[in-house]
């Protein structure tokens, strides 16, 4: 109960927004009223009572196609913050526990990855091998990795020099069990509300990609790429490119809403960096 | 003071030439090889061999990136693939055109980010923080593409006030210049005054949240003095930090603005190029990107060492 209580009421928006985006994305292309790709009139009909949100640039219901991009946007983003975070707390916690010369490498090589801002790498590497949705989740979550690295590494070099981590090393626990039973759980608030940042910012680019082109490709309706299919009718005053627009701000401001939540009375300087 | 510059300019010069190397590498990636991607299905093996001496690809790897990064350096950046024009003539035009848009953006953020950030430290609590707080928490989760149709529909087209497409051509007046990129600019500052406001007010809070602003306050000082006097210079430091990160985004917050408004920028030309799969085009288009984030940060690193009286004053 006092846990309940202490979450504010913008945090009670962000997690009603978080479950309902949940909903779509396990029940979206089910509860569709149309299936994707089928033609139901011409293009930019403008909504009615069969077709809420009208219909977009080729005569595609908006509404069922926001119901199946959200499978596409949020199970894509959902899948490479993941692995983003295997690969970042894995070697993480290798580099503050291992240390010496395996934790120098790690880190210069995490820290020149860095130094070059994550879209242009990421089209550096799309131009190389094309843009497909393993080829995307992969190098989004290796980029996005360097960041979860660097907290992962911090966190679990802090707890790693505490009594209990000590105690249980004297005690003859094996690196497992320090990992599993010490690191992990004392880690793991601080990585949460990272995760949160992380989702936001991977969520973001996925769209972002596609809103250029070079994300998620057609047939598959993703919320970045319908903004981008759409744009044109912005021109003539429709708000066909605003609906899968709104969908990605109203996601990412839910999950902001609980991040800020979480973090509220650390110090840490805040907000997904791009 | 100097040694530390010189030492972090030294090491600036080090980080540009490992970020070449990634670059170049990332390039690399391909499974075969450029030739073979770019003659796809007619390709035959005596055209293979005359495209591969053609490009360079017979040579060692790291004979092209030696050879790519001293042309890098004299100026030749090589041809495209796509129309065989040297991507030098291309590149530039586009990369001031970024630059112009990104520096109009920073030109109005940056004072209004800091100063909104400041008050809402100093005022932290109150129903002006609370309030700027949230509004900047939604502004930064909106994609920059949302924002810029917003303006597209409320300013371009139900108001005709300024135009939806950012036209720009070499010899255009300032005037029409401003006309022509006041929305794109827009959208970048909206975006980016509310993430700096928030990391502003962050940083500023860490400082006055330090003993000796609290025995400013105590010993009878205006709020005013107590942060001017006190608070700022400390300060001074950490909010140039978050400016530079910021300014750093807006290199790259640009690619999608850039697309929205169909602006000639480098962001645009390089979304182009990675579609194409135009490999000359993107590799330079890169090194640009990744050099101008590389050398805003040295240009930050040293502002921050100049401001901190600690090593400007050494014993």
């Amino acid at each position: 109960m006092k846990f309940l209580r202490s979450i504010t009421p913008t945090a009670w928006i962000g997690l009603f927004i978080i479950s309902l985006n949940l909903v779509l994305f396990v029940a979206g292309p089910h509860i569709a009223p149309f299936a994707q790709e089928e033609i139901v009139g011409s293009p930019f009909d403008p909504p009615s009572a069969a077709h809420w949100f009208g219909l977009d640039q080729n005569g595609r219901d908006m509404l069922s196609r926001l119901l199946a991009g959200a499978q596409m946007s949020i199970g894509v983003s959902l899948a490479a913050s993941v692995l983003s975070f295997t690969i970042g707390i894995t070697l993480g916690f290798i580099a503050a526990i291992f240390g010496g010369w395996l934790d120098t490498v790690l880190s210069r090589i995490v820290d020149t990855v860095m130094c070059i801002p994550v879209l242009i790498s990421a089209l550096v590497v799309l131009q190389a091998l094309g843009s497909s949705i393993p080829v995307l989740i992969v190098t989004i979550a290796l980029l996005d990795s360097t960041r979860v690295f660097r907290l992962a590494r911090i966190v679990a070099q802090g707890i790693n020099v505490l009594e209990y981590a000590e105690t249980a090393r004297l005690r003859g626990e094996g690196l497992l069990w320090l990992v599993f039973k010490e690191i992990l759980p004392n880690a793991l608030p601080p990585l949460i509300a990272e995760f949160g940042l992380r989702f936001c910012f991977t969520f973001l680019f996925v769209a972002g990609l596609s809103f250029l082109g070079l994300g998620i490709q057609p047939p598959f309706a993703d919320w970045g790429g319908m903004v981008k299919d759409n744009q044109q009718a912005i021109l003539y005053g429709l708000y066909a490119p605003l609906y899968p627009a709104a969908a990605i701000a109203i996601l990412t401001i839910g999950v902001n809403l609980v991040v800020d939540w979480l973090l509220a009375g650390r110090s840490a300087i805040q907000g997904a960096d791009r | 003071m100097t040694t530390l510059i010189l030492k972090r300019v030294a090491l600036g010069i080090l980080t540009l030439l490992l970020v070449s190397a990634l670059i170049f590498a990332g390039t690399q990636l391909l499974p075969g090889d450029v030739a073979s991607a770019i003659l796809g299905q007619n390709a035959t093996p005596e055209s293979l061999a005359v495209l591969r001496a053609d490009l360079g690809l017979d040579q060692p790897l790291l004979h092209r990136y030696f050879s790519w990064l001293g042309g890098f350096v004299t100026g030749d950046l090589g041809n495209s693939l796509a129309n065989h024009q040297p991507v030098a003539d291309l590149l530039w035009p586009r990369f001031w055109n970024t630059m112009a848009l990104a520096l109009y953006a920073a030109v109005v953020s940056v004072p209004v980010a800091v100063t909104l950030g400041l008050f809402s430290a100093i005022l932290r609590g109150s129903l002006f923080d609370r309030a700027v707080n949230i509004v900047a928490l939604a502004f930064v989760s909106l994609p920059e593409y949302f924002l810029g149709l917003l303006l597209i529909l409320f300013v371009s087209v139900q108001y005709n006030l300024l135009p939806s497409l950012a036209d720009t051509y070499p010899g255009m007046g300032f005037a029409d210049w401003l006309k022509a990129t006041t929305l794109p600019a827009l959208t970048l500052v909206l975006v980016t005054v509310a993430q700096m406001l928030r990391m502003t007010r962050t940083a500023v809070l860490a400082v006055m949240d330090q003993a000796y602003v609290e025995t400013a306050y105590l010993k009878g000082l205006r709020t005013r003095r107590a942060v001017l006097r006190h608070a700022l210079p400390n300060a001074a430091a950490p909010i140039v930090n978050v400016v530079s990160f910021n300014v750093a985004y807006l290199i790259t917050g640009v690619v999608l603005v850039e697309a929205v408004f169909n602006y000639n920028g480098l962001g645009r030309f390089m979304v182009d190029a990675v579609s194409k799969r135009d490999l000359p085009l993107v590799q330079a288009a890169a090194l640009v990107f990744g050099a101008a984030y590389v050398i805003l940060n040295i240009i930050a690193d040293i502002s921050a060492i100049a401001l901190n009286p600690r090593l400007r004053h050494p014993r």
